[in-house]
C-alpha cells in the first residue's frame, strides 16, 4: 500500500473540462444577456456568440460521450447509495471539526458518492434539458406550425431558462468545493497537469508497473 | 486538369472586368428610338394641336387607347369606392370620414381636386360617367408641367399662356400656371413618382400631413431616407411594388397582404401585391448565421417593423395631432390668425394653429405605434354610434395577438378630436370649403352652420348638437424602407422597456428577465451563493480547511 502519483485525468478528459469550462462561462455571461439580466454587450451579438458557444459544447459532448462510453470511464458517473450519509454528513459537520473525509479517492472510483450522484443528475436530467431545449429553441423555424407553436416555445424557453440556473448553481457549488481539503490550488492541480495522489494497493502499484507505465509518475530517486 | 480550371476562372473574372467599362460605352451611345416604348408620342398627329381642356386631352388618348376610360373607371382612383371583403364594408373616399379634413361630401371642388377625373363636384352622384372625365395626364403626363388646380374638381389650371401665372393653386399649394396641355399629351409615358406624388404626397392638405411615410422627400429620396427609390439605392418608381393590371393597382391601405406566405411565387409567377415578400422572398435574410435567427422572426414581425424604425423621415414632418375643437378663434378685428411654432429640420416653420383647422402637433423621425394586423382595416363609419366618452378609432386595424393572419406591423396614430353629432352619437360631416356660402367653416367659422351643412350634403340626419370626440386614426407604414445596416437594432425590442412591451403572442427573450421561472432560477443561484458563503464562513470561525490536516 503506497501513495502514487496516477494520471487520474488524460489529456481528453482535461481538455474536455477546460473547454466545457470556458463554453459554460460563455453561455451563462450570453445567456444573462439575452434574457435581460444584463446589458454589457449588445443583444444580437450576444444571441450569435450564445449560438455559436452552445454548438461548440455539443461537439465537445458528443466527443466525450463517445469518450467515456468506450473507454468504461462512464462507471465513475454512477451513483451509489453506500456511503452517501457518511459524506453528507462529513460536509455538514465533521468539516468544521477538521476530521478526515470519509472517502478516500481511489483510481476508478475519483468522485466521493455525494459528487456521483451530482454528476448523475447533471448528465441525465440537466444537461439534456438544457441542450434539447435549447435545440428545440434554436431550430424553431423548422418546426414552427403556426400560432400554437409560441406556448411550446414559451414552455421550451422557461426549460431551459430554469435549466441554466441550475447549471450556474452547480458552478458556484463547484468551485467552492475546490476549496475544501487540501485547497483550491491542490483540487485545481489534477485537473491542469492530470496527476493526483492515489492510495495504491501493491497489487494496483504492480499492476500499472506492469501494464500501463505512463500512468505512474515515476518515484523520485530517494536522497 | 486543375491548371486548366484556374486558368478558366481567371479567364472569366479577366472578361467580367472588361465587361464592365464595355457596357459603359454602351449607354454612353445614342440612344436607341423609342427605348423603353414602341411608340413616340409627339408624332402622332392628333396630339399635335391646342388643347382646350383636359377632357379634350382625353378623347384623344382614348381615340387609340380604346378600353383605358373603362378600366380606370373601375379602379378605386376613379370610384373612390372601395368593398373590403374582410368586413363587408363599403370604404373610399367617398363613403368614410377621416381624421383629418374630415368628409368630401359638401366640400367637393376641393376635396375632389385630387380626383383621377374631371368635374365630379357632387357626392351624392356618382362620378361623371362620360369617357372624356377620365384624366390621362395626371398619371401619364411626363413633362413635368402638368398639374391640378386645389379647387376645380379635377380639371388643370388653363390660361392663354402656357406656363403663365394664373390664379389659384395647384394640389400641391404652389402658385397655379397655365398648362401647355399639348406638350403634356406628346410626353406622356409610364407613371414616375412625380406623378403618384402631387396627389399621394400631399394627402390631408398639405406635405407628408396624413401618411407619414409618404412625403414629397421622395421625389428624390437619399438612400437613408428610402432605399428603394433613391437614385444612389434601387431607384424605383412607385409601380415597381404596385403592380398594375388593367389600370388597377396592387396594395390598399383598406386591405392589405399583411403576411404574404407565398413570397416569390413560383418562376415568372406574376404577383399581383405590393408585398415585400413578392420581391425579397420569405425567408429574406441570406448568407450568416444571423441570418436564420433573423428569418425567425417573420411569421410573426412585418418587415416593415423592424426595416423603417422610423417615419416622417428625409426632412419632411408629418402631422401627428390635429385638434379641430380650438378652430374658429379670430384676432380683435376678427380675422383668421397663423401660429408657427413648429420648425422642421429644413427650418421651415410650420403651423401649429389655424383659424381654420385648430390645433396641431408635427413630428420628424417618429417611432411608430405597433400592433398586430392581418390586414384589414374595419372604419367607424358615419351611421356607425360611437361613445363619446371613450377615444374613437376613427379606423380599427384588425388581427389578433399570434394570429395565423396577422403579424405585428408599424402604424402611425394620428390622434386629435373632431367633431360629433350629440344628439345621435355619431361622426359629425363638416362643411369647410365654401368661399361663397354663408356655412362653409373656413369662411364663417362657425361650427353650428359647417355641420348643419355639412350634414344635409351628405344626407345624413342631425340631431342640431354637436360636440367634440378625441379620436384615433391608424395609418399603416410601409414605405421609406432604409437600408439594412440602418435596420432597427434587436435591442430596441428585446429589452424591458422595449417598443412591443404590451403586445401579446409572441416569446420575446431579453423583455423579462424576471418572470417567474427567471426569479426561481436567481433564488436558487442566491441561495446556493448563500449556502456556500455561510459554508466557508463555518469553516473559518471553526479554523479548519476540513480533511487531511
Amino acid at each position: 500500500m503506497g501513495k502514487r502519483l496516477v494520471k487520474v485525468y488524460p489529456r481528453f478528459e482535461r481538455l474536455w473540462h477546460w473547454t466545457q469550462v470556458l463554453l459554460i462561462m460563455v453561455l451563462m455571461f450570453t445567456g444573462l444577456r439575452v434574457s435581460g439580466v444584463h446589458t454589457l454587450i449588445p443583444f444580437g451579438p450576444a444571441v450569435m456568440l450564445h449560438t455559436l458557444a452552445a454548438l461548440a459544447l455539443l461537439v465537445v459532448w458528443i466527443f466525450a460521450t463517445f469518450w467515456l462510453f468506450t473507454t468504461g470511464v462512464w462507471r465513475q458517473f454512477l451513483p451509489k447509495v453506500e456511503g452517501m450519509l457518511a459524506t453528507a454528513r462529513y460536509y455538514a459537520f465533521g468539516i468544521f471539526k477538521g476530521e478526515e473525509p470519509p472517502y478516500k479517492k481511489q483510481y476508478w472510483r475519483k468522485h466521493n458518492p455525494l459528487q456521483a450522484a451530482t454528476y448523475f443528475g447533471l448528465k441525465w436530467f440537466v444537461f439534456p434539458a438544457i441542450w434539447v431545449s435549447g435545440i428545440i429553441y434554436l431550430s424553431y423555424n423548422f418546426w414552427d406550425s403556426g400560432s400554437d407553436s409560441t406556448v411550446v416555445l414559451e414552455v421550451v424557453r422557461n426549460i431551459h431558462l430554469l435549466a441554466a440556473y441550475v447549471v450556474m448553481a452547480f458552478v458556484i457549488a463547484h468551485v467552492y468545493l475546490l476549496t475544501t481539503g487540501h485547497g483550491f490550488r491542490e483540487h485545481v492541480k489534477p485537473m491542469v497537469t492530470g496527476y493526483e495522489e492515489i492510495d495504491l494497493t501493491p497489487e494496483q502499484e504492480a499492476y500499472f508497473e506492469a501494464n500501463t507505465p505512463d500512468r505512474l509518475k515515476p518515484l523520485e530517486p530517494a536522497e | 486538369m486543375h491548371a486548366r480550371r484556374h486558368f478558366a476562372a481567371l479567364a472569366s473574372i479577366a472578361i467580367g472586368l472588361t465587361a464592365f467599362p464595355a457596357f459603359a460605352q454602351e449607354s454612353a451611345a445614342p440612344m436607341v428610338p423609342g427605348s423603353g416604348s414602341t411608340a413616340d408620342h409627339s408624332k402622332f398627329e392628333i396630339l399635335q394641336k391646342q388643347f382646350t381642356s383636359g377632357p379634350e386631352v382625353t378623347e384623344a388618348c382614348l381615340s387609340c387607347h380604346t378600353e383605358a376610360d373603362d378600366q380606370v373607371m373601375h379602379s378605386i382612383h376613379f370610384e373612390w369606392e372601395f368593398e373590403n371583403g374582410a368586413t363587408g364594408q363599403v370604404l373610399g373616399k367617398s363613403k368614410v370620414i377621416n381624421a383629418f379634413c374630415g368628409n368630401v361630401a359638401g366640400n367637393e371642388p376641393r376635396c375632389t381636386s385630387c380626383h383621377a377625373g374631371y368635374g365630379w363636384d357632387d357626392m351624392a352622384s356618382p362620378p361623371p360617367q362620360q369617357s372624356s372625365a377620365v384624366d390621362c395626364l395626371v398619371c401619364h403626363d411626363q413633362s413635368g408641367q402638368y398639374a391640378k388646380l386645389a379647387t376645380g374638381a379635377g380639371h388643370p389650371p388653363l390660361g392663354e399662356v402656357p406656363g403663365e401665372p394664373v390664379k389659384g393653386q395647384t394640389i400641391t399649394g404652389e402658385p397655379a400656371w397655365a398648362v401647355d396641355l399639348m406638350k403634356s399629351a406628346q410626353s406622356v409615358g409610364m407613371p414616375t413618382r412625380d406623378n403618384c406624388g402631387q396627389c399621394h404626397f400631399y394627402g390631408g392638405g398639405g406635405d407628408n400631413v396624413k401618411h407619414g411615410d409618404l412625403s414629397s422627400a421622395l421625389y428624390d429620396p437619399d438612400i437613408h431616407t428610402d432605399v428603394h427609390m433613391s437614385k444612389d439605392g434601387a431607384n424605383m418608381v412607385c409601380s415597381d411594388c404596385h403592380t398594375e393590371d388593367s389600370h388597377n393597382w396592387a396594395g390598399s391601405r383598406y386591405l392589405l397582404d399583411a403576411k404574404d406566405e407565398i413570397g416569390l411565387g413560383h418562376p415568372g409567377e406574376e404577383r399581383f401585391t405590393a408585398s415585400c415578400e413578392s420581391c425579397h422572398s420569405t425567408a429574406p435574410h441570406e448568407g450568416s448565421l444571423m441570418s436564420i435567427k433573423l428569418n425567425d422572426h417573420t411569421d410573426k414581425v412585418a418587415c416593415q417593423t423592424c426595416h423603417i424604425p422610423e417615419f416622417a423621415r428625409g426632412g419632411v414632418a408629418t402631422k401627428t395631432w390635429w385638434d379641430w375643437s380650438t378652430a374658429g378663434r379670430l384676432n380683435e378685428v376678427g380675422q383668421p390668425i397663423a401660429e408657427h411654432n413648429f420648425t422642421q429640420s429644413d427650418g421651415k416653420e410650420l403651423h401649429t394653429y389655424l383659424s381654420t383647422k385648430g390645433d396641431f402637433d408635427w413630428g420628424e423621425n417618429v417611432t411608430p405605434y405597433y400592433a398586430w394586423f392581418n390586414g384589414a382595416v374595419e372604419y367607424t363609419l358615419p351611421e356607425e354610434e360611437i361613445d363619446p366618452s371613450q377615444v374613437v378609432e376613427i379606423n380599427k386595424v384588425l388581427g389578433t395577438p399570434d394570429g395565423d393572419d396577422s403579424r405585428i406591423w408599424p402604424f402611425k396614430r394620428m390622434e386629435g378630436r373632431q367633431s360629433y353629432d350629440a344628439g345621435n352619437n355619431k361622426l359629425a360631416y363638416s362643411h369647410v370649403w365654401g368661399p361663397t356660402t354663408d356655412t362653409a367653416f373656413w369662411t364663417n367659422f362657425d361650427w353650428g352652420k359647417a355641420i348643419e351643412a355639412g350634414m344635409k350634403a351628405a344626407g345624413s340626419e342631425y340631431s342640431g348638437e354637436y360636440g367634440f370626440i378625441d379620436t384615433y386614426m391608424y395609418w399603416p407604414i410601409t414605405h421609406m424602407v432604409a437600408p439594412a445596416s440602418e435596420a432597427m437594432d434587436c435591442v430596441e425590442c428585446h429589452a424591458e422597456d422595449g417598443r412591443l412591451v404590451g403586445l401579446a403572442g409572441v416569446v420575446m427573450p431579453g423583455t423579462n428577465p424576471n418572470s417567474i421561472v427567471g426569479r426561481l432560477g436567481q433564488i436558487l443561484v442566491l441561495l446556493t451563493a448563500l449556502g456556500v458563503i455561510g459554508h466557508g464562513a463555518l469553516r473559518l470561525i471553526a479554523g479548519k480547511k476540513g480533511g487531511h490536516s
